[in-house]
């Protein structure tokens, strides 16, 4: 695999420069349009996909009072994200890694049963990159039309065709742009304001940022995205195998390529070239599997529109798997083999992670306690030679109604504790209360005699119970508490 | 260039140079690395014309924004400050007593206190109050002047010893120096106070001892040594020795008496600082 295509076939043999260059200047592509089922199926999922990422955010989702009521937001001032009935404080940022861990694994899944399909129809480089060569057909017509153009003089209509092109991109890029700013604030507001320009920098920083990204990224760049700057494609083959259906040329059925079926030697192709100007990467699939090739299924569609007219057997370049290939080759029974050792481990994966967030977000206990033990002084020798240790309690209550908690301590025998800001001092049990989505921050003073302890440093646990007829909320966390030399 | 020469090897050109034999091959820059060069000459030329740089004769060129690091430091502090008020404000009609009962007031000062604390206490008084020789300990729960909310505030104000009109003060006569006690006293009265907190002693001298204390120290720090708060006098009855408890050390803090002194904050810092500095320490623990 290699940068091998575009020098040899594109336009021709290319000349032998007189001077060879460290820099390969990089050969345009030029994708034809072309109808069929996979393209059919490209245009449903640019469809459900972007309808998704623009509309997503303007999913009204009411949390009572005090609360945003969109359906999908980060509120990053507030440190706050939610997805519909699912509310995410930073504590618990590590659903963002199993979220990470389940697309990592759906993506081997997915791309161990039939190949680079998320390249070909999902990635937001096709997507955009394939909405933005639509604006281009659209406005500066079809694939000769456009060669013709750019290789012709800067005439009045090429410069309008341009110019109309590049603003048509310009507006996309905007309008995705601000799409993903709406996720990060009440997308209603977030439009009032940026079309009033009430917006802050930020906003507009990230406006700029966002429109660039795409208009460079799905304008310019295209393919050598998925070429140079994607890290995906290098490693993709070590989740194919034999069974893997993928994107393939019959070779022993198109070759030798011949114009006209009058000798037996000749194979199916004709050499129409169609396969590779429709390629989005501008590949020649014939060449075998390469690195270039995002599996988007589109030369099958120009292939069978060929064979059709022609009369021949479709499905010469075809989704299907290198077994397949081999034993229709030679006459065997075909079959597709969906359930591998490795799309089963795959599987196993997904569910076993995705069990886990499921319960870990349908147990959580919505409250939270982190304990800071004070570190100077490790701990204090009272007046009558009682010993004292300090500690920071923060309780995160993530609920939004005000709790009301009891705090006890265990394991240090005659333990007792003193609250600052709360009356009443050296207590078995204190009474903590905790605002609505807050946390709650307690300074906690714990005093034994020195008879109770039985070493330098021993376990101290806090249980913090929610009071109330309707809530058995418990919370163990467990410290240390510090003494002299024993 | 009249004779360009090529590589034989790569098929380059060579520059022409040669140096032992070897030549350098002409492999020019690609565009987009150029073009990122000349950008950022022209975002230096437009950084000094913009920003201050270059030496004049008389001092340096401000630059047309007359920005300064320092001018932007104190746009941000007066910022903060303005994003404070909210709370200083309360803070400053309040006392200390009406600001440690709302919750939100404590949290506010103990937060501001604890970083006015390791900025100005911390380095006598130790992180945290920890203390240090010669230093009180602010976490534990015995005060020379008293450790309610109030007390502390004076202190922090007036200092101790300090100087300024309000402070507080005291002194110890120096009973050996000043031969008020002759040595023996000195020894009998230690071993009486060694007694007080239950230290090993000799009793014999402890007896004799008791009287000198009753004559000479009951006076201020109580009959059986539980000190006075009004005198800063210590309690000699616990086991937090300011200056050790060991007897070497009694004896001459009764012969030539150490006297520590603490600063006045008033002036130095902002009296709203000073009650949070002040709700701060009561809140280390040791408040009473």
């Amino acid at each position: 695999m290699s940068v091998i295509s575009h020098n040899e076939t594109k336009n021709g043999p290319k000349k032998a420069e007189e001077k060879p260059s460290l820099y390969a200047s990089h050969i345009k592509v030029y994708p034809q349009r072309i109808a069929g089922t996979f393209r059919r199926i490209k245009w449903l999922t640019l469809y459900t996909l972007l309808g998704l990422y623009y509309l997503v955010p303007w999913i009204r989702w009411d949390r009572g009072p005090g609360a945003p009521s969109q359906a999908v937001l980060i509120d990053m001032p507030a440190r706050r994200a939610y997805f519909f009935g699912i509310e995410i404080w930073p504590q618990e940022v590590y659903y963002l890694a199993g979220i990470l861990i389940l697309g990592a694994i759906g993506l081997f899944l997915a791309t161990g049963l039939a190949g680079r399909v998320w390249c070909g129809f999902t990635c937001p480089q096709t997507v955009w990159t394939d909405l933005f060569m639509w604006v281009e057909r659209k406005i500066e017509g079809s694939r000769n039309k456009r060669m013709k153009l750019d290789a012709g003089p800067l005439t009045l209509e090429k410069a309008a065709k341009k110019i109309s092109k590049h603003a048509a991109w310009i507006v996309i890029s905007i309008i995705t742009g601000g799409a993903w700013i709406f996720y990060y604030g009440d997308a209603p507001t977030m439009l009032k304001e940026m079309l009033t320009g009430q917006a802050s920098q930020t906003v507009y920083g990230f406006l700029f940022l966002f429109t660039a990204t795409t208009y460079l990224l799905a304008g310019w760049a295209r393919e050598q995205v998925c070429t140079y700057m994607c890290p995906w494609p290098r490693f993709q083959s070590a989740m194919f195998d034999e069974d893997t259906l993928i994107v393939t040329y019959e070779a022993w059925r198109g070759e030798p390529r011949g114009k006209a079926k009058t000798d037996d030697k000749i194979g199916d192709c004709v050499d129409c070239n169609l396969c590779q100007n429709v390629c989005p990467t501008g590949v020649d699939i014939r060449k075998g599997s390469q690195l270039e090739c995002i599996g988007c299924a589109l030369c099958i569609d120009a292939c069978n529109s060929v064979m059709t007219k022609l009369n021949r057997p479709l499905n010469l370049i075809t989704y299907d798997s290198i077994s397949n290939q081999n034993a229709r080759q030679e006459g065997k029974p075909e079959r597709i083999r969906l359930i591998r050792p490795r799309t089963v481990a795959y599987m196993a994966l997904l569910t076993i992670v995705g069990g886990i967030m499921a319960y870990g977000l349908l147990e959580r206990p919505r409250v939270e306690v982190n304990i800071q033990r004070d570190r100077s002084p490790l701990f204090v020798t009272l007046s009558n030679g009682d010993i004292r240790n300090g500690y920071t309690f923060k309780i995160l209550n993530m609920l939004r109604r005000e709790r009301t908690f009891n705090l006890t301590t265990e394991y240090v025998d005659n333990a007792t504790m003193t609250v600052i800001g709360i009356n009443g001092r050296d207590r078995k049990n204190v009474t903590l209360k905790v605002g609505p989505d807050t946390v709650g921050t307690y300074r906690v003073f714990v005093k034994a005699p020195p008879q109770s302890l039985k070493a330098e440093s021993q376990n101290l646990e806090f249980v913090l119970r929610e009071t109330g007829a309707q809530s058995h909320v418990e919370v163990d966390s467990t410290t240390k508490f510090y003494g002299p030399k024993k | 260039m009249a004779n360009v020469e090529k590589d034989a090897i790569t098929g380059t050109e060579t520059t022409g140079h040669e140096w032992d034999g070897i030549k350098e091959l002409n492999t020019p820059l690609p565009k987009w690395w150029l073009y990122t060069f000349y950008a950022c000459i022209l975002f230096a030329i437009g950084y000094w014309i913009l920003y201050p740089s270059w030496p004049t004769l008389h001092g340096h060129w401000q630059g047309l924004l007359h920005y300064t690091s320092r001018g932007a430091f104190a746009q941000d502090q007066l910022k903060q400050k303005a994003e404070r008020s909210v709370w200083t404000d309360k803070i400053s009609s309040k006392t200390v007593d009406e600001i440690a009962a709302d919750p939100e007031l404590l949290n506010y000062s103990i937060a501001a206190g604890h970083s006015i604390f390791a900025n100005n206490c911390a380095p006598c008084h130790g992180t945290n109050g920890s203390g240090n020789k010669n230093f009180p300990i602010l976490a534990d729960d015995d005060w020379l002047w008293g450790g309610t909310l109030d007390a502390i505030y004076t202190t922090v104000q007036y200092g101790i010893r300090a100087k300024n009109d309000n402070t507080r003060s005291d002194s110890m006569p120096n009973f050996g120096t000043d031969e008020i006690l002759t040595p023996t006293e000195i020894n009998d009265a230690a071993e009486y106070v060694l007694s007080l907190s239950g230290k090993q002693t000799d009793p014999a001298a402890a007896k004799k001892g008791e009287t000198v204390f009753a004559d000479n120290c009951a006076a201020c720090h109580g009959d059986k040594g539980q000190g006075t708060h009004e005198l800063g006098a210590p309690r000699l009855s616990d086991g937090i020795w300011l200056y050790s408890g060991a007897k070497s050390a009694i004896v001459s803090q009764i012969t030539h008496p150490k006297l520590g002194v603490m600063p006045a904050w008033t002036g130095r810092l902002s009296n709203v600082e000073i009650k949070e500095a002040a709700v701060y320490v009561h809140s280390l623990g040791g408040g009473q």
